[in-house]
């Protein structure tokens, strides 16, 4: 036991020493649940091998559509679900491993969370000063002044002010309470933070605001960010590289230029075609593309699919039949492009 | 029935764009609505002088943030206004009855039979005990006085022409059974149960992913064309609207501050509030820091005074604090209120990010139709 607790240790030294540019490495993540149904067992994959890296100050886009398993990706890396398989290594020390006090730790101090529904994810019982401060207390910050001071400054960062710091969730608008969500993960100065659809929830206007304020604070604080949402829109504003997640699987990750210049997968199609365009002549013209998974054909044996890497950090799921499609496809759009000039 | 006959014989059953609909009459006429509710705080005046025409065939849509009053003007066209809530002035014109007078026996001739509903979320409009066929049926046997074999004949129909693969089977089925996109479905089945001559979409697919939103709108669509219908779609999101609306009111603080067809609203928009609500979200191509308005929306128990906008609003004028502006013509389908497009008021450009966008979507255009 003291053993392992020691290891860890030994690799959060070693990670100091050596600061690689890859912040986050996700290898191969798998996170399976079982449910019950009628007296059966049922292995649902909500992650399903799925494997990707963030690098320093880069924004990484997770998109698909609810229930492709891109939440639970990111409550696996925080190890707030124990992954069935895989490895997560956070500046190069591994989060996958038993849970100790020191990795927990660990964890805690350097990734921190902001999630989709801002009423329900503050405690109505606290002020917002406790809300903000708690991490900080726990961190060893005993001092009620100290804290204070931070947690003020803090919340005149995220656009709130002083007197905010004793009332209660409850007297802030949806938007106001997003952004206490916000200060709640920034004030203990995390090297990354994974936002979980931080705009679903608020209206228009407010969403705009949210959006500014994280583009604001990812410079100010250098963050490194897992941002996960289903508007793609949104997406592609915000992040510098996406990963399209479908039923559990990574079926395409590229840079955000990349993947709207040369969509590849279907699904990927199908989501790109889907999105609504405020503007009335394109969207009379617009050509849905549906998704139909049975296209596929994969197998255990030679038809598996794997990841192949289409052009320059491009990444498609496909099998070895697929492949010289795919690669068809991308020197066909070239061709157009050229043409285009 | 011979009124319904009428309609699919004439043309209205062809137009399928504004410049053809502005020809047809109005369905529903509501002038000078004003809704008021009682809450413990005070009189919170959620409408307040709405007009506005729905004609026959046409999809118009009504936009604005949460609070606006958009579904609080529905709500009053059906008399389904919460218990603290009544109309306190106004006309509201249904087939030369003014509804605002109806008793609620008066709308059990309308809801679900002439205007129909569809709800926001799916899951919480549907029974969770009661089987999707039965609740198909019941809407069925009340609304035509139908046998039970002649309702699941209908329903069965209904499933069907809403898109739903092995209706025979998914009829036996519970509401939990269902996802969201297909609970959907059913919930306009049901709404169209009654052939209505009039669709109520409440944010119809706000609860729904990109992907199935895009189906139940051209459902939508499918069923406008099929049966003739009038929509009033309700959102707050703008692209949703860019392929179904023939006309848009787009509402602030109870008053519809802009109004016009899809291409004037989304191409020529001149109302601040507009702007700002066109350039808050990012679209593919949008590179520059967004246009956030500042600020929420105000209280409405008590609406500040002149322009309920000019707080939040940039542009706004020494007048707009004083006095509330008219509607100003910009043609003969296009008002807007807001005292910038008076002949004194000094010349203000919309926001860069929102030209650059129509710039480009004209430019697009163009290249489309060479």
């Amino acid at each position: 036991m003291e053993n392992k607790e020691k290891n860890v240790q030994v690799a959060i030294e070693k990670a100091e020493e050596n600061k690689d540019d890859v912040v986050l490495e996700v290898k191969n993540l798998v996170m399976h649940f079982k449910s019950k149904k009628r007296g059966r067992t049922h292995l649902v994959k909500a992650v399903d091998n799925v494997s990707f890296s963030i690098k320093r100050g880069e924004t990484f886009g997770l998109v698909g559509e609810s229930g492709c398993g891109k939440t639970t990706t990111g409550r696996t890396i925080i190890r707030l679900y124990n992954p069935t398989g895989g490895e997560v290594y956070f500046n190069g020390v591994p989060l996958h491993g038993k849970m100790t006090k020191d990795l927990r730790k660990f964890i805690t101090s350097n990734i921190a969370m902001i999630f989709q529904d801002p009423i329900a994810s503050l405690n109505p019982r606290m002020t917002v000063q406790e809300i903000i401060g708690e991490g900080l207390k726990i961190r060893g910050m005993k001092s009620f002044d100290e804290r204070h001071e931070v947690v003020v400054d803090m919340l005149k960062r995220v656009g709130l002010m002083e007197e905010h710091a004793t009332r209660y969730p409850h007297e802030f608008s949806g938007g106001q309470r997003q952004r206490i969500g916000i200060a709640r993960a920034l004030v203990t100065n995390p090297k990354m933070i994974i936002a979980d659809e931080p705009v679903s929830a608020l209206d228009v206007s407010v969403q705009a605001q949210v959006i500014n304020l994280l583009n604001d604070l990812k410079e100010e604080f250098g963050l490194t960010i897992l941002f996960i949402a289903h508007n793609l829109s949104v997406v592609k504003y915000f992040s510098d590289k996406i990963g399209v997640m479908y039923y559990g699987k990574l079926v395409e990750m590229a840079s955000c230029d990349e993947l709207f210049k040369y969509p590849l997968h279907p699904y990927t199609k199908a989501l790109l075609s889907a999105i609504p365009q405020p503007d009335p002549h394109a969207e009379r013209k617009r050509v849905k593309i549906s998704y139909d998974p049975s296209i596929h054909h994969y197998d255990d044996g030679e038809n598996a699919p794997h990841y192949f890497e289409v052009r320059p950090g491009h990444f498609v799921y496909c099998s070895d039949a697929e492949y010289p499609g795919y690669q068809a496809e991308v020197s066909e759009i070239q061709k157009k492009l050229q043409e285009k000039g | 029935m011979s009124k319904k006959r009428e309609v699919a014989s004439g043309k209205m059953g062809l137009c399928k764009r504004s410049e053809d609909v502005q020809m047809g009459e109005p369905i529903i006429t509501v002038r000078d609505l004003e809704v008021n509710f009682n809450a413990y705080a005070g009189t919170v005046q959620a409408v307040r002088g709405v007009n506005f025409d729905l004609r026959k065939g046409e999809t118009l849509a009504i936009v604005g943030e949460s609070g606006s009053g958009k579904s609080v003007t529905t709500k009053a066209i059906l008399g389904i206004l919460p218990k603290n809530g009544y109309i306190k002035n106004g006309t509201i014109l249904y087939d030369g009855d003014d509804l605002v007078k109806y008793k609620e026996s008066d709308f059990y001739r309308l809801r679900g039979k002439k205007i129909s509903l569809v709800f926001q979320d799916p899951l919480s409009a549907l029974n969770p005990i009661m089987k999707i066929g039965q609740q198909i049926m019941e809407a069925l046997i009340l609304a035509n006085h139908m046998t039970k074999a002649e309702a699941k004949a209908k329903a069965l129909d209904l499933m069907k022409a809403v898109g739903i693969p092995e209706a025979e089977t998914r009829f036996e089925q519970y509401p939990f059974q269902f996802s969201g996109g297909m609970r959907q479905r059913i919930v306009i089945a049901i709404a169209l149960a009654a052939d209505p001559e009039i669709l109520i979409c409440d944010e119809p697919t706000t609860a729904l992913d990109v992907t199935i939103q895009a189906k139940i709108l051209d459902l939508i669509n499918d069923m406008k064309r099929e049966r003739d219908l009038s929509i009033i779609f309700i959102t707050h999101d703008l692209g949703v609207v860019a392929n179904m609306a023939d006309r848009i009111c787009v509402m602030y603080a109870g008053k519809i501050v802009e109004m016009g067809t899809a291409d004037e609203i989304f191409y020529e928009p001149a109302h601040p509030y507009t702007w700002a609500l066109l350039s808050s979200m990012p679209d593919l191509d949008t590179k520059e820091k967004l246009f956030a308005i500042p600020g929420a929306p105000p209280n409405m128990i008590h609406p500040p005074e002149g322009d309920a906008f000019s707080v939040r609003n940039k542009y706004a004028l020494a007048i707009d604090f004083e006095e509330d502006p008219p509607y100003f013509k910009l043609s003969d389908t296009h008002y807007a209120a807001t005292w910038l497009l008076h002949p004194d008021a000094p010349k203000v450009e919309m926001p860069e990010i929102l030209r650059n966008r129509i710039q480009r979507m004209k430019e697009a255009d163009q290249k489309n139709g060479e």
